[in-house]
């Protein structure tokens, strides 16, 4: 054995409270989410990705040289310098037209999922939180809406509305978030009695915390992670209603335009101008497949059984 | 006798499974916990135990009996003295993982219950917390720190801090070590060992751990299906049970010898707690009860005073 | 012990988890043997790296976030287990050696009968048609004592009891006879009463089969009842192994005095301070120059802090790793010594 030397040998005793000293540096939830986030390549690509295309929405249509309704000799010209995307068959220049478009398309998309995510979290919250009867019939109506064919819920409304000129995007949003909550309402709910069955509530209701605040101190916080990810993936598929509602001529109207219109006016020309539906096509394609990863990559960041 | 802090009468707690059926979880029980005292309430999974402690909480609205906190009865508090009744009785929980929020810092979880029932200063409120957590033994840089931190005992006693907070006279500990390993087992006991000295608080103790019941408790209940089959100081319910379930959960107990050869036979009660749905009539632990008779399967046995002190409900222990 | 054939010897096994933080070794260099028909018991506290062990025997950690460290050796009747490819790991799985956890209901399929659950292994591992395997399942329930086994063995786990559930896992694992048999914590989810009945009920077919059985578990009790040889993990390594007589009677590390001193005899004085350790076990994520027990040992000395101990023998049997076993190292007051006070 090796050579020691005998000091070494006295008995000094426990460590004071060095045991229970925390190792690990402290660590936020949003600080160590955004860092899985950030692991996720894909996910940062298509927030880049994303951000690319936002930018480009807002302020490529003001430095383009052209306006996006006005009309010009040069119709149905290909892509060139002069005209990046093209110009459709009234001489309109695609390139400014396919951000203008996108403005509307991204727009609803947020606003329609925000909307119904906001009506979705009371709704379902307040049917979690009483519990029994009131969730009993809340839940019901949630399923006699659902039920109802949503085709027939938008066309009834755009109908009404246009008698009362409201402004299409308005019109639009109403239709597609009248029944797009429920799906939400019913989400939050199993979120929101999942955390009232946790120990920490009984902890709470115990000490006399108001229900109010046990919604605002702990139902909230702890679901809004898994609410914020739903929100994302819930924004392709408004961006895809959109697109889909006003190529079959039940959204968006001339002059005002979207990605989804503008698929549907390149339609009847696709065969001599596919440019014309590509880019449109090519645009609503990758906005969606970026919320859509972002989504993915937010999930696994906040999913807190995959924490450790 | 001493004067009850708590006190049930004829506690029923039912859950409804369907039409039907109805889950007996506690079933007519009477118990009184005197001031300063430690009840344990033993007994296996299913037994109520858990149920019983949260109905006294008044977290559960009783099926039907009282239940006395002071001599007040518990579900005709309103307004100040229901307020009054949160503050001076609280809980400790069994799962240390999930009693405490998440996204929470452990100085926001400890001060909850002080922002219901006091108003403090920010200074003052920082400096509470601090008090709290040493006396937990915990030091102050666990006030900014997250529950998912933290191991296991050290979150069982931020959940001590929290129900301290509020400075209760009674606690409900809700199996609060059975989550935790045996080295941090002894390190919480101590802790509500002496908190309870230093505080003179009453605790009921729940477990299925015999041997901590036995040495923290000064009386034990046992339960078995929803009902109290024996109810004594833990020095008799160890060595001098009557109830034959009580004398099979001792002898189950796997117990270290460290004198005698090292193994000892352990004794085996024949087959399973049955369901508390629609429990048949009689007395509940007759079917696996090797000294059960006609009585036992007709008729349920009331708690009755053996001795001073000594409770069991069993028609063949006189 | 006359039966000493070394079934299973494990050499220097680490392994590692992978996580944000960074690489945590949960096993360090742990070496030890299985003989035949044995039990040997691994006990000590959550994160000590007992089940990890474990499961590394079986190789059911899967890369990258789970590593086993390529310097390990495992050896199955001579067979290296590091070696085998996954046709060799599946008919090592199951068919040699099979293992029962804690919770009976999360390792049990709840949409197939038990009875298909307990035949699936038989079909695969001895090439059974279906009516021979119902019939050796039926022959695993009687064994295993569930009631009316004809009736059962169509039932579905949730309709069974938690106890009914681990005999059915205790059927599924010992159908194809395996030599070894881990069980991870087998009583800790069940009731006292329960507990007895299983443990009853392993010790007689562990003899019955010539079963060895590694038996993971935190309870001293169980462990004092049931097993041949213990190992007391603390960190990732063993600090002390021994026969259960050697570790309840002889126990000399410092560790294993504070394991044995935790559990309030029923004899005690009430409501008196429990011997409790100070603080929580190290982060593994830490390396460990020193002895991983320094921090939290009373006769912790100036070289524990310095050099991680290596293991003494003491006997045939018994060893440990402690530096109060050199000969420099002045006499302490053993556990025993308190406890006759």
């Amino acid at each position: 054995m090796e050579n020691i030397a005998k000091e070494k040998f006295q008995i000094i005793g426990t460590e004071d409270d060095a045991a229970d000293l925390l190792a690990r540096p402290p660590i936020n939830f949003w600080k160590d989410a955004w860092r899985r986030f950030k692991m996720n390549k894909i996910a940062v690509v298509a927030l880049i990705l994303l951000c690319v295309l936002i930018v480009m929405c807002v302020f490529a249509p003001m430095v383009s040289k052209y306006d996006f309704e006005v009309m010009s000799d040069a119709r149905n010209a290909d892509p060139s310098a002069e005209h990046w995307f093209g110009t459709d068959k009234l001489g309109r220049d695609m390139w400014t037209r396919v951000w203008v478009g996108g403005r509307v398309s991204i727009i609803i998309g947020l606003t329609g999922a925000l909307i119904s995510m906001t009506l979705g979290c009371i709704y379902g919250g307040i049917a979690a939180y009483f519990g029994g009867m009131v969730d009993n019939i809340m839940m019901r109506i949630v399923e006699v809406l659902i039920s109802v064919p949503y085709l027939i819920v938008v066309i009834l409304m755009s109908v009404i509305f246009e008698e009362y000129d409201i402004p299409q995007l308005v019109t639009l949003l109403l239709a597609m978030c009248i029944t797009g909550w429920c799906g939400t309402a019913r989400f939050v709910r199993s979120e929101m009695l999942r955390i009232k069955s946790e120990e920490f509530t009984l902890a709470a209701q115990l000490l006399g915390v108001s229900p109010w605040k046990i919604v605002i101190r702990h139902f909230i916080p702890n679901t809004i992670s898994i609410i914020i990810v739903n929100i994302t993936f819930s924004i392709p598929s408004y961006i895809f209603s959109e697109a889909f509602l006003s190529y079959l001529g039940l959204g968006i109207e001339p002059p005002g335009t979207s990605w989804g219109a503008l698929a549907s006016a390149a339609q009847s020309q696709f065969t001599f101008y596919p440019y014309l539906l590509f880019w449109p096509v090519l645009m609503i394609a990758l906005t969606m497949l970026c919320f859509t990863l972002i989504g993915e990559g937010m999930r696994d960041a906040l999913d807190p059984k995959a924490r450790k | 006798m001493a004067e009850y802090l708590v006190e049930a009468k004829n506690l029923c707690k039912y859950f409804k499974v369907d039409r039907k059926r109805m889950l007996k979880a506690v079933d007519n029980v009477s118990l009184g916990i005197r001031k300063g005292e430690t009840l344990g309430l033993v007994g296996e999974s299913g037994c109520g135990k858990t149920t019983c402690g949260r109905t006294l909480l008044h977290l559960y609205e009783a099926t039907s009996g009282e239940i006395y906190f002071d001599g007040k009865d518990v579900s005709k508090l309103s307004g100040k003295d229901n307020m009054d009744f949160k503050h001076r009785a609280q809980m400790i929980f069994q799962d240390p993982y999930s009693s405490l929020d998440p996204r929470m810092t452990i100085g926001e979880i400890i001060a909850e219950g002080m922002d219901v029932h006091v108003k403090l200063t920010g200074q003052e409120r920082q400096q509470r917390i601090v008090e709290l957590l040493a006396a937990v033994g915990l030091t102050e840089q666990f006030a900014g720190r997250f529950a998912h931190e933290l191991s296991g005992g050290q979150r069982q006693r931020v959940g001590i801090a929290r129900a301290l907070a509020v400075d209760p006279d009674f606690i409900v500990c809700d199996e609060p070590i059975s989550a935790l390993d045996v080295s941090i087992q002894a390190q919480i006991v101590n802790l509500l060992i002496k908190l309870q000295r230093e505080r003179g608080l009453t605790y009921l103790f729940i477990s299925h751990d015999l041997s901590m019941v036995k040495h923290i408790s000064d009386r034990v209940g046992v339960m078995y299906l929803g009902s109290l089959v024996e109810l004594a100081s833990s020095e008799v319910i160890f060595k001098n049970a009557k109830h034959p379930y009580t004398q099979a959960l001792m002898a189950a107990i796997p117990e270290v010898d460290f004198d005698g050869d090292g193994k000892k036979k352990i004794e085996r009660l024949e087959g399973e707690v049955p369901s508390p749905i629609n429990p048949p009539p009689g007395c509940r632990f007759a079917a696996r009860c090797k000294y059960a008779t006609d009585i036992c399967r007709q008729q349920q046995p009331q708690l009755v005073e053996l001795e001073p002190d000594h409770f069991v409900a069993c028609h063949h222990c006189k | 012990m006359e039966n000493k054939e070394k079934i299973l010897e494990v050499e220097n096994l680490g392994v590692s988890f992978h996580t944000y933080a960074g690489e945590v070794k949960a096993v360090r260099g742990v070496s030890f043997h299985v003989n035949r028909g044995e039990t040997l018991a691994f006990v000590g506290e959550s994160g000590c790296g007992k089940t990890a062990t474990a499961k590394a025997i079986m190789r059911l950690w899967n890369p990258p976030f789970v590593e086993i460290k390529s310097d390990s050796s495992m050896k199955y009747n001579g067979e290296e287990i590091m070696d085998m490819d996954n046709k060799q790991l599946q008919s090592l799985r199951g068919n040699k050696i099979s293992m029962i956890f804690q919770d009976p209901m999360t390792s049990l399929n709840p949409t197939m009968t038990v009875g298909k659950q307990i035949m699936e292994g038989l079909i695969l591992h001895q090439g059974m048609d279906k009516k021979q395997a119902r019939e050796a399942a039926l022959e695993m329930l009687k064994m295993v004592k569930i009631p009316a086994p004809e009736k059962n063995i169509d039932s579905y786990p949730h309709q069974l009891s938690g106890g009914m559930r681990q005999r059915v896992m205790i059927a599924m694992a010992l159908a194809n006879k395996p030599s070894i048999l881990i069980a991870d914590e087998p009583t800790t989810a069940l009731d006292v009463t329960i507990q007895a009945q299983i443990l009853d009920l392993l010790q007689g077919l562990k003899d019955e089969m010539d079963t060895a059985i590694i038996l993971v578990t935190h309870d001293l009790g169980v462990i004092a009842n049931f097993a041949d040889r213990v190992q007391v993990m603390y960190a990732g390594q063993v600090v002390e192994r021994g026969t259960t007589e050697e570790i309840f009677k002889e126990a000399k590390h410092p560790y294993t005095w504070a394991l044995l001193s935790s559990v309030p005899a029923l004899a005690t004085e009430n409501k008196q301070e429990l011997y409790a350790l100070k603080g929580t076990p190290p982060d593994l994520l830490l390396p460990l120059e020193r002895c991983p027990f320094a921090a939290r040992c009373e006769y912790c000395m100036g070289i524990c802090r310095e050099k991680n101990p290596a293991e003494v023998s003491l006997g045939e049997t018994h060893s440990v790793a402690c530096w109060l076993q050199h000969p420099d190292a002045p006499e302490v007051q053993s556990f025993y010594d308190r406890r006759k006070k």
